[in-house]
């Protein structure tokens, strides 16, 4: 038995996180085996962040870690303690204004059921970020969204309302990401 | 898909970390960027008693030059080498093989010495090490080991790393002038694991003969295979089909691939000769305009 | 002068997408409920075994854990002790097998349920699991390589009173197909495969119950695309009152048919489990789960003949053809009896026997997944088209053309018993028309030039196109219940529910259009037996078409009502009046009118009048006797119900340019068009959406999805690693052109659309490698085909090796 122990986190034990979620600070008593993606939704009830398979692969869960795009569902919350997470709750202006992404897969049809939109509305928020060329070719636009599955729109509206935020963002009409809204808890 | 119970232990200290694995050794298991090890866990294929987690040691998440080469710490994630300005200079095939790993969520977070220590057979990263020559540190109570590619991986998912051992770092030796890098691998989705890769670096010497080639291949076997006598036969000759060819031939005869549900050990050994071909036409190519662009700036 | 509203036919932006886009959508799992525990299901490892004896001791001491059930808990009960129920018998089912909710001392595929565990959180139900212990006895297992092989009598038998595991055999004729072989100038011949596949809607399926002691109400929700049919199966299964059950679907993230069960054994366990425990439980599928126990489909070997003249006309198609429905045929024979009325696709065909063998295998359950047989009817039609075409020197498109059903030959009854029990009798198409349209968009005229010229570089293009005919729209029927309120909004209930088809705009833009009414102002609720408690479900591309129609009526309904009430309170004739803007006003005088708003309060003649919109009213309304007049109701609201007489047929035609590395047998689809036909468009965006994301499923089973089963029934790929399913990197570009001819059997003339977009693409698929590969002789007779096996095209060798 390690002297260590004493700082471990036993089975069935807790620690308290404190991670700020969308501009808001927020805590929990978590145990450590406890996925992020499922405290997030039933701990938080942030229900936006979706479960689709649990081993990294659909993408449904991403989410901005400290900045980075990453799988939810591949991280435990005890690991954010201390870090920055924005999700698909944070997007949205408080009075309801949709983010230029979320608009834009609206016009484009982008979404149908709905439940992979999360995650990819972060992925694009993070390939945003990254500063793309405004003329990425059609297979460009496709690999950055590679990584996120849909399995209703076969991803036509959600490329072309990419297309169209690269070119508005050409034309100054948006800037590359809109400041994170502050929610209230 | 939930995963067992462990005890969670996050260390701020590389002594303290050192400390639990040597307590808890064979039943402890390392949480670095957690890419490989969390699917696992959440699918119950592991149940590790303990786990590790090493995120606080963020004096390990470095990227520097050291020694003719490129030094990387433990915590240095593959988002990091994939923006790395120091890896683009020094290190082309590296450079060339990050963008290949996975998807940029995956990227995030995951470790490259975490994917040399998972050892997957069909991982890019294991093939930039081997394939180039460089060596990791594995780190216990007793000291550091320096291990050279070609002794670390076994077989698949297995390395000579001790279970009380923790990878601190990695290093890969920095690529001369007039190189040029190229990692090829068939996958049947974009950002998948690879059926077969190939990772191919050619030098050329002043008279456009090939002065140095180093060249490995992923999901041909258990680990990632380097064949040294191919790359002698390339030295010297200039970079053209014929001899191309004739290594892929040699390579191709060479190998006992694995059949899968994926791909058949016959498809994995025709294509792995078909990429090592394109690999080392590429990478002669980027070496040839790397001459040029250098001609133009005189 | 006003324009009148008119929202059909528009691509309208959706209704319902500003919660999706926020985070704010409530799907199953994200409905939390006081007190609320969860469950977890033990799956069998065994594709074939006995169980010898089941110790839930240890799990059921796990601290944490409330309930540990296993099948003599259901005996002990009393309720759900027989089998689940068999959905849509049929003559043919000579063999019927369904499973029980929890295994009866056998189990007969992996993933099948053995026992339930509830437990404060999901994480320790499944540590529970871990401490059940099961001893099984292996049995032999039944997991064929070539689904032909099941009947054989080496082969063991799965159940004891089904010789040969046969399940049904179906046959379907039309005229003597012997004596059009016998006289035929040429027969062709094909054994053609598709492989197993599943729907995989990216969420999982999931149940949450909440039983009211003291009211004895029954609340569930379920992620299910039939509603009303859980809701009345429960009712009868726990001995409740039809109105003590309330169903209700939250948001839906997909279905593709792998939603629609009666029951999957969850929504018996999970109601049972809330009323043991008096509280709420909730159970959420994980994706393994989902893979080895979420009904698959598509699984189907075809041995097909084509008996044709001198000028590739067809005299005569026979098809023999074995359908794997797994363990157990929950859905009866509905995708079999679909692919056998399906094949014959838009081609006259004189003479027709389609001989159906349905085997049971330690599978998972086989029930429709989207496209529900069409997909294998229309690759084995059109791999035999094209073998012909290519044996009789015939353009690919010529030969179809030489067999095309006429635009003046509708309706065209092909004379077979379509899945709802009637006539497959096609109502109206031009499928002349959709093959040029096709060939245009393609630019097939201009291909073989371009194919040349790749091959002299040393690329292999190749080009291929499949059409397709599609029931849709069958009954027995829908209803819609429309409520205009006090404040002028229109609220529609109707019994189908809604997985992402847009049904919160397409149904609102039917109402706004009839109502005259701006689209906001009408609100549409679906799935909620609680709301609307008649109705079949969401299936077989049928819900725009039968609640949609139904819609359109109940609509129209109070159209009149609203009409007929103005009239009163003006004192006019309803001739007099029209509806324009959300108002009755009389004709020439607009100034002279009511809004429905105040309308509805008039409906309702209580001495209080309410709302913002009473203001409204006129000062004094004409005196009634009785102020309710016979045989009227108050309200402004109708219920409507439509019955189909019977399918109505939409068509589709695609085609795709693919080029083939020939080194590594990887393929890139650089183009894609498909021209589609399903009668007048409600919303043109929704549905080219719709038939983009089928087309992304259909190329799923042309290159990627497969389920692996190992000689011993394991099945070897239920992970997103192993199974791959189409990120956008490997779907293309689409261009989609419509082609209607409205339907002549609903009033609103549409078809239905939900499925369209997979059924024609493994089959194009296979002829577009097929020409890519001529050089090499290729032939495909089997989807999907992994790289190997295209290198295998190429190189002319088989692959020995587990594959």
């Amino acid at each position: 038995m390690s002297i260590h122990d004493e700082h471990a986190v036993h089975p069935a034990e807790k620690r308290e996180i404190r991670v700020r979620v969308n501009g808001v600070e927020r805590t929990a008593q978590v145990e450590a085996r406890w996925l992020l993606s499922d405290v997030l939704r039933h701990e938080w009830h942030l229900t936006g962040t979706h479960v689709g398979c649990e081993h990294g692969v659909c993408g449904a869960c991403t989410v901005l870690f400290n900045g980075a795009p990453v799988r939810s569902c591949l991280m435990f919350a005890i690991q954010a303690d201390g870090g920055e997470l924005l999700t698909v709750e944070g997007l949205a202006q408080s009075d309801g204004t949709l983010h230029p992404i979320q608009q834009a897969l609206h016009i484009y049809h982008g979404l149908q059921c709905g439940y992979c939109t999360p995650g990819f509305l972060m992925n694009i928020y993070a390939f945003l970020q990254e500063q793309p060329p405004a003329n990425l070719s059609d297979d460009e636009i496709r690999e950055a969204l590679s990584g996120n599955l849909c399995r209703c729109t076969g991803y036509q509206g959600i490329v072309e309302a990419v297309r169209h935020l690269l070119q508005e963002r050409a034309s100054n009409k948006i800037q590359a990401t809109q400041a994170v809204a502050t929610e209230e808890v | 898909m939930k995963p067992a119970r462990f005890t969670y232990h996050d260390p701020v200290s590389r002594d303290e970390a050192l400390a639990l694995l040597t307590s808890y050794a064979d039943d402890a298991k390392i949480l670095a960027g957690g890419q490989s090890l969390i699917p696992l866990l959440n699918m119950r294929l592991a149940q590790p008693a303990h786990l590790v987690d090493i995120n606080h040691l963020t004096e390990l998440a470095y990227i520097h030059e050291e020694k003719g080469g490129i030094a990387i710490g433990a915590l240095a994630r593959h988002r990091d080498a994939e923006h790395s300005a120091i890896v683009r200079r020094l290190c082309p095939l590296l450079a060339e093989a990050m963008p290949l790993v996975g998807h940029a969520p995956i990227r995030s977070r995951g470790t490259i010495c975490g994917s040399l220590a998972h050892a997957d057979p069909t991982a890019e990263l294991p093939a930039v090490l081997l394939a180039l020559g460089g060596h990791v540190y594995a780190e216990s109570h007793e000291g550091t080991r320096t291990i050279a590619a070609e002794n670390f991986f076994i077989s698949e998912l297995q390395t000579t790393l001790h279970s009380t051992e923790l990878l601190t770092g990695v290093w890969f030796p920095a690529a001369p002038a007039h190189t040029g890098a190229a990692f090829l691998e068939i996958c049947r989705r974009h950002g998948d694991f690879a059926l077969v890769g190939v990772a191919a670096q050619i030098t050329l010497a002043e008279d456009q003969h090939i002065a140095e080639a180093h060249l490995a291949l992923v999901g041909v076997a258990p680990t990632p295979l380097r064949d040294i006598h191919s790359e002698e036969l390339l030295r010297g000759e200039l970079p053209e089909t014929g001899i191309f060819r004739e290594v892929a031939a040699r390579i191709m005869s060479m190998l006992r691939p694995g059949s899968d549900i994926h791909a058949s050990a016959e498809y994995r050994r025709s294509v792995a000769g078909v990429l090592v071909e394109r690999a080392l036409s590429l990478a002669s190519e980027r070496a040839r305009q790397s001459i040029e662009g250098e001609e133009k700036k005189r | 002068m006003s324009m009148a509203t008119r929202t059909f036919g528009m691509p309208v932006a959706r209704k319902e997408d500003p919660r999706f886009l926020t985070g704010s959508a409530t799907y199953i799992d994200d409905i939390d409920l006081p007190a609320m525990q969860h469950a977890a299901i033990l799956r069998s490892p065994y594709a074939h075994a006995r169980i010898r004896s089941i110790d839930t001791s240890k799990a059921a001491a796990l601290q944490g854990v409330s309930l540990v059930l296993t099948y003599r808990d259901l005996v002990a009960t009393g309720i759900a002790a027989q089998p689940l129920p068999l959905l849509i018998p049929h003559p043919a089912l000579t063999h019927p097998h369904t499973a029980y909710a929890l295994a009866k001392g056998t189990v007969r595929y992996v993933g099948e349920a053995v026992a339930m565990v509830v437990a404060t959180d999901r994480y320790i139900a499944e540590d529970a699991l871990e401490l059940i212990e099961v001893d099984y006895e292996p049995l032999p297992v039944v997991s064929p390589r070539e689904l032909d092989s099941v009947v054989r009598p080496e082969t063991p038998q799965i159940y004891a009173d089904t010789p040969n595991n046969i399940a049904a055999h179906l046959v379907q004729q039309v005229g003597d197909v012997d004596a059009a072989f016998a006289q035929a100038a040429h027969v062709f011949r094909r054994r053609v495969t598709i492989e197993r596949s599943a729907s995989l809607p990216m969420e999982t399926r999931g149940v949450v119950a909440r039983f009211d002691a003291f009211e004895r109400i029954l609340t569930v929700w379920d992620s299910t695309q039939g509603p009303i049919s859980i809701r009345n199966g429960l009712a009868v299964l726990f001995g409740l009152p039809v109105d003590k059950v309330r169903v209700t679907t939250p948001d839906i993230g997909g279905g593709f048919g792998v939603k629609i069960m009666l029951f999957y054994s969850e929504e018996v366990l999970v109601p049972l489990a809330a009323m043991k425990l008096g509280c709420p439980v909730k159970w959420i599928e994980d994706r393994r789960e989902h893979m080895l126990a979420s009904n698959h489909e598509r699984g189907q070997l075809h041995d097909i003949s084509v008996a044709m003249d001198e000028d590739g006309h067809i005299l005569g198609l026979r098809d023999i053809f074995w359908h794997d429905t797994g363990a157990y045929c929950p859905y009866g024979i509905i995708v079999p009896q679909i692919t056998s009325c399906q094949l014959p696709g838009p081609y006259k065909l004189p003479t027709y026997y389609s001989d159906a063998t349905v085997v049971y295998t330690n599978r998972t359950p086989v029930s429709p997944y989207r496209g529900a047989g069409r997909p294998q009817g229309v690759f084995a039609m059109e791999r035999i088209l094209d073998y012909a075409a290519d044996q009789l020197d015939i353009d690919r498109a010529e030969i179809r053309s030489r067999n095309f059903i006429q635009p003046e030959e509708f309706p065209y009854d092909v004379g077979l018993v379509f899945q709802d029990g009637l006539p497959t009798c096609y109502d109206s198409g031009n499928y002349p028309a959709c093959l040029e349209r096709l060939l245009e968009m393609i630019d097939y005229d201009h291909f073989p030039e371009q194919q040349q010229q790749a091959r002299a570089e040393g690329r292999y293009l190749g080009l291929g196109l499949g059409c397709y005919v599609e029931g849709t729209g069958i009954g027995p029927y829908e209803g819609a219940h429309i409520l205009i309120d006090n404040q002028g909004e229109v609220h529609v209930a109707t019994g189908v529910s809604t997985q992402g088809q847009g049904h919160p705009t397409t149904f609102a833009q039917i109402a706004a259009d009839i109502l005259q009414v701006p689209l906001e102002k009408v609100h549409v609720t679906t799935g909620d037996t609680q709301r609307f408690q008649w109705g079949a479900g969401t299936y077989a591309s049928r819900a725009l078409v039968v609640a949609g129609n139904a819609t359109a009526l109940a609509a129209q309904a109070v159209k009149e009502k609203a009409l007929k009430i103005a009239a009163y309170a003006l004192e006019v004739s309803p001739e007099d009046l029209e509806l324009v803007d959300g108002r009755v006003c009389v004709k020439g005088a607009p100034s002279r009118g009511l809004s429905l708003a105040a309308l509805s309060i008039i409906s309702n003649p209580i001495r209080y009048a309410y709302g913002a919109k009473a203001a409204d009213l006129p000062a004094s309304l004409p005196p009634r006797e009785p102020p309710l007049p016979p045989g009227e109701e108050p309200g402004l609201e109708a219920v409507r119900y439509f019955s189909p007489p019977h399918a109505t047929f939409a068509n589709g035609m695609h085609a795709a340019i693919i080029e083939v590395d020939v080194q590594t047998g990887i393929v890139k689809i650089r183009k894609y068009v498909a021209v589609h036909d399903c009668g007048r468009l409600v919303n043109p965006q929704v549905v080219e959406g719709q038939i983009y994301g089928g087309v992304a499923q259909g190329i799923g089973g042309s290159f990627y999805e497969q389920f692996v089963y190992d000689e011993n029934g394991q099945l070897l790929n239920a992970n997103y690693l192993d199974f791959l399913i189409p990120y956008a990197t490997e779907v293309p570009h689409m261009e989609v052109d419509h082609i209607e001819t409205p339907s002549p059997i609903n009033p609103l003339g549409i078809k239905g659309a939900g499925e369209a977009g997979c059924i024609p693409v493994p089959a194009l698929m296979a002829a577009a490698l097929e020409d890519a590969l001529r050089p090499f002789g290729a032939r495909v007779d089997q989807m999907p085909l992994t790289p190997t096996a295209i290198m295998q095209l190429i190189t002319g060798k088989q692959n020995t090796s587990a594959q």
